[in-house]
């Protein structure tokens, strides 16, 4: 065992990266449930995403190409799901369970002929001086965009919601979406616009492990990560710092696991490999005592009648 | 002060099977209050949900200062200057009461500014509130001013009020009151909802009465006496129930000291209640909803154990019992709310006669069904209570709300309770259901049962108790004889005008002090 060979600086910049993904897709689902839609199919939304980014990032030979397309990939096969649970009014449960079904088979199909290729690369940023600086260097100036994307997407979530109109209607569509109908606000359409930016989110997240995090395509290669957000989201009370803060922490103890197995600690490696999941959720649901709860009208159909 | 602000011109509003405004015209004036009168079901939502531009009518016209006036939506509606406090609060309980007002608002100020005018507008109006609180811990009256102060900020010509006063107590009531008199002296056309006929004589200008989706006549509330209404509305002279003298028989319902935590985490503590009921008798307990009654009738029907003596029936300490042994010996609940509670919504009316009926009328035998008894029983309450359904077989959701009540009040005065317990008896019922269900509640206390009704309505238990007492915050009140209790007194009991009398309507003569 030799844990000096852990690299501190580098633990935290790669954490950081390991936790991208989830931080995208879990805020996405934020901005959905507070609509008062749940979408389970945020795993078949990444795999899609992750398939569409790298796709067309091969053909392109254009990672940012790669990355937009996995954003209209993920919000296409949300728009399924907006199609039955908002039109046709089925139960969102079994219609996003069915989205993740659906969705790791598709991905499945279309990433047959890109198992083994190379993606092309992304940039990183590389400021003068910032990022050659020691230890903040690395960690806060030398990454991908997505990553600085990400972390500025959580500040305008976080501010949209609190501070701004739009944000205003969404949390009173996912709360009272009868009372929100009777002021005149369309909630249909709220909430379709909540999907689409959640699939959107969930497609970024996914093409983030396809062309950045891993960068290929093998079959499944989301592992789960969608489920995750699901549980930080409701885990989170629906705050889109504690997701970052929970996002990071996840990512945190995955990276730091495997840098353990790496050193040969005596700890059998199933311990560890579950390490993040009981951690983090540990954690969440410690915070998560307070009197914050779910929107009122999470999961529930609702039809303008009359 | 004469001239027509809203015409309405034989408007019709048809839904699958039902015509919901049948050719309904009436006037409305500039500063003035016309009240819309009618049963349950005479279409008096629908039409005002027409003006508000919820719902399109089939055919017909409205005539804002005489020009065409067909709102697409609310919002065309509110800039039209048509504003509405809803009979369902249209709030948000996790949100604030400035998001809330903000919500209802065209274009609304920063939230800064906005809450320095709900603050000088509602105290303006003698309505006080406090911007930044979360709207899921106001009292119902505090709401209620909430949806009023939204309306307000948008200086309406037309203010609608769909049954404003259910929720209110009596003080909380004049408060209202007030406003709107003042609303009246500033120009301001209120169509008033209700089926109040007293606050319609004390407030109201003009009346129309609806009856069946039809306009069946109009009156001047101040010149026609509330059973004349009455019988417009309902198209027929009203029974009112009869009863026979009562003397005290021995007390069969005894609760001492019962305090106990509710069961939902947004409930009410019961503190402390003790009363008792005699054989033969009804208690009537009054309140604003949300003090305490549907824990007090979870205590008393079983859902709520409590310790053995605190609830004794005959002398027996029957708290730990649960709902199915207490209906073994004779002590019988019907719940407030008639689907989810009351009846199970996607079962039979057989099947839900089953549920609470199987032990008292013998429907079960060795843990088999006796489906025929209980279609017999089904179809006895379905024929005594004049329930109107096509048949014992349908689903308990597809029976309107006033028919599913009168079943499962039936159902359980059928079964001969010893004692009984209802919450809200005749919620939105019909008058002459309502008189119904209130004669058989006398005929059963008659009879030697011991009787518990919790209701919103002042007047429906002025007429049927013996004793009088309400539910405050989860404590109970003195329990005093009904006769002779004046309105003011009852409104005490109710615990007074919640924080009101802090407030000053101080507009020169409507000044009004009102007590705590």
């Amino acid at each position: 065992m030799d844990l000096s060979a852990i690299n501190p600086v580098l633990l935290i910049a790669s954490l950081m990266v390991a936790a991208t993904p989830l931080l995208l897709a879990a805020i996405g689902e934020l901005v959905v449930e507070k609509a008062g839609v749940l979408n389970l199919g945020v795993e078949g939304m990444m795999i899609i995403g992750a398939i569409c980014g790298f796709a067309i990032a091969v053909e392109s030979s254009s990672p940012l190409l790669g990355l937009i397309a996995a954003m209209i990939g993920g919000a296409v096969l949300s728009l399924l799901f907006a199609f039955l649970t908002q039109v046709a009014l089925a139960n969102q449960v079994a219609s996003g369970l069915a989205l993740t079904l659906f969705g790791l088979g598709l991905s499945a199909l279309m990433g047959q002929s890109y198992v083994g290729v190379k993606p092309p690369a992304m940039a990183k940023l590389d400021l003068p001086i910032l990022s050659d600086l020691p230890i903040i260097g690395p960690i806060l100036f030398s990454h991908d965009p997505v990553l600085y994307f990400g972390i500025g997407l959580t500040a305008a979530i976080w501010a949209l919601l609190k501070f701004s109109r739009i944000g205003l209607i969404l949390r009173a569509v996912g709360e009272n979406a009868e009372a929100a109908h009777a002021l005149g606000y369309h909630v249909v359409r709220v909430r379709i616009m909540a999907i689409l930016f959640g699939g959107a989110c969930a497609g970024l997240g996914g093409a983030y492990i396809s062309l950045i995090r891993v960068p290929q395509w093998t079959e499944g290669m989301t592992a789960g990560i969608g489920w995750i957000a699901l549980a930080l989201v409701v885990f989170a009370s629906w705050k889109p710092w504690r997701v970052l803060l929970g996002a990071y922490l996840f990512g945190g103890i995955n990276v730091l696991q495997l840098n353990l197995q790496a050193a040969g600690i005596a700890i059998p490696v199933e311990y560890l490999a579950m390490s993040p999941y009981l951690i983090t959720i540990l954690v969440l649901v410690i915070m998560s005592a307070d009197k914050s709860r779910a929107p009122a009208s999470l999961g529930k159909i609702f039809h303008a009648s009359q | 002060m004469t001239e027509t602000l809203l015409s309405i011109n034989s408007l019709t509003k048809a839904y699958p099977g039902v015509v919901a405004n049948d050719s309904v015209s009436f006037d409305i004036k500039e500063g003035e209050v016309h009240a819309l009168l009618g049963e349950n079901g005479a279409g008096k939502s629908t039409l005002v949900k027409m003006i508000y531009g919820l719902v399109k009518p089939d055919s017909g016209e409205m005539l804002w200062h005489g020009q065409p006036f067909a709102p697409a939506e609310p919002r065309a509606a509110r800039a039209t200057g048509v504003a509405m406090v809803f009979q369902h609060f249209s709030l948000f309980d996790a949100l604030n009461v400035a998001e809330n007002v903000a919500l209802g608002m065209e274009d609304p100020p920063k939230m800064g500014d906005l809450a320095a005018r709900i603050k000088s507008v509602s105290e303006a109006y003698g309505l006080p509130l406090d911007p930044f609180r979360t709207v899921g811990d106001l009292s119902a009256g505090e709401r209620q001013r909430v949806e009023i102060i939204r309306c307000l900020l948008q200086d309406p010509k037309l203010l609608i009020m769909d049954e404003p006063t259910s929720v209110l107590t009596p003080q909380e009531v004049d408060i209202l009151f007030e406003t709107l008199r003042k609303l009246r002296a500033e120009g301001t056309s209120i169509l008033y909802i209700s089926h109040k006929l007293e606050e319609i004589r004390a407030l109201c200008d003009q009346a129309t009465i609806l009856r069946l989706g039809k306009n069946v006549g109009s009156c001047v509330p101040a010149e026609t006496s509330a059973r004349q209404m009455a019988e417009m509305m309902v198209g027929d002279s009203l029974q009112t129930p009869t009863r026979t003298a009562q003397d005290g028989g021995e007390v069969i319902l005894q609760v001492s000291s019962l305090s106990a935590a509710s069961a939902n985490p947004f409930g009410t503590r019961l503190k402390d209640i003790s009363f008792s009921v005699k054989s033969g008798e009804i208690l009537g307990l009054g309140g604003v909803a949300g003090n305490g009654q549907d824990e007090l009738l979870a205590a008393l029907s079983g859902e709520l154990k409590t310790s053995s003596d605190v609830v004794q029936i005959r002398g027996t300490g029957v708290g730990h019992l649960g709902p199915n042994e207490r209906r073994a010996i004779g002590t019988l609940a019907a719940p407030e709310e008639r689907l989810g509670h009351a009846a199970a919504p996607n079962m039979s009316l057989v099947e839900n006669a089953l549920l609470t009926g199987a032990i008292r009328q013998s429907l079960t035998d060795r843990g088999f069904v006796n489906w025929k008894g209980a279609t017999e029983f089904a179809e006895e309450i379905i024929e005594k209570f004049d329930v109107r359904t096509p048949g014992s077989d349908r689903a308990a959701r597809a029976l309107s709300g006033g028919n599913l009540q009168k079943f499962v009040i039936g159902r359980e005065v059928l079964q001969n309770p010893d004692v009984l317990i209802v919450n809200q008896p005749t919620w939105g019922v019909d008058a002459a259901a309502a008189a119904a269900i209130r004669q058989s509640l006398l005929d059963l206390a008659a009879n030697g049962a011991a009787i518990v009704v919790i209701s919103q309505d002042l007047d429906e238990l002025m007429e049927i108790s013996d004793r009088f007492g309400a539910l405050n915050e989860g404590r109970l009140s003195d329990v005093r004889p009904a006769a002779g209790l004046t309105i003011d007194e009852i409104g005490l009991m109710m615990g007074g005008a919640h924080g009101m009398e802090v407030a000053q309507v101080n507009q020169g003569d409507t000044a009004q002090e009102v007590p705590a």
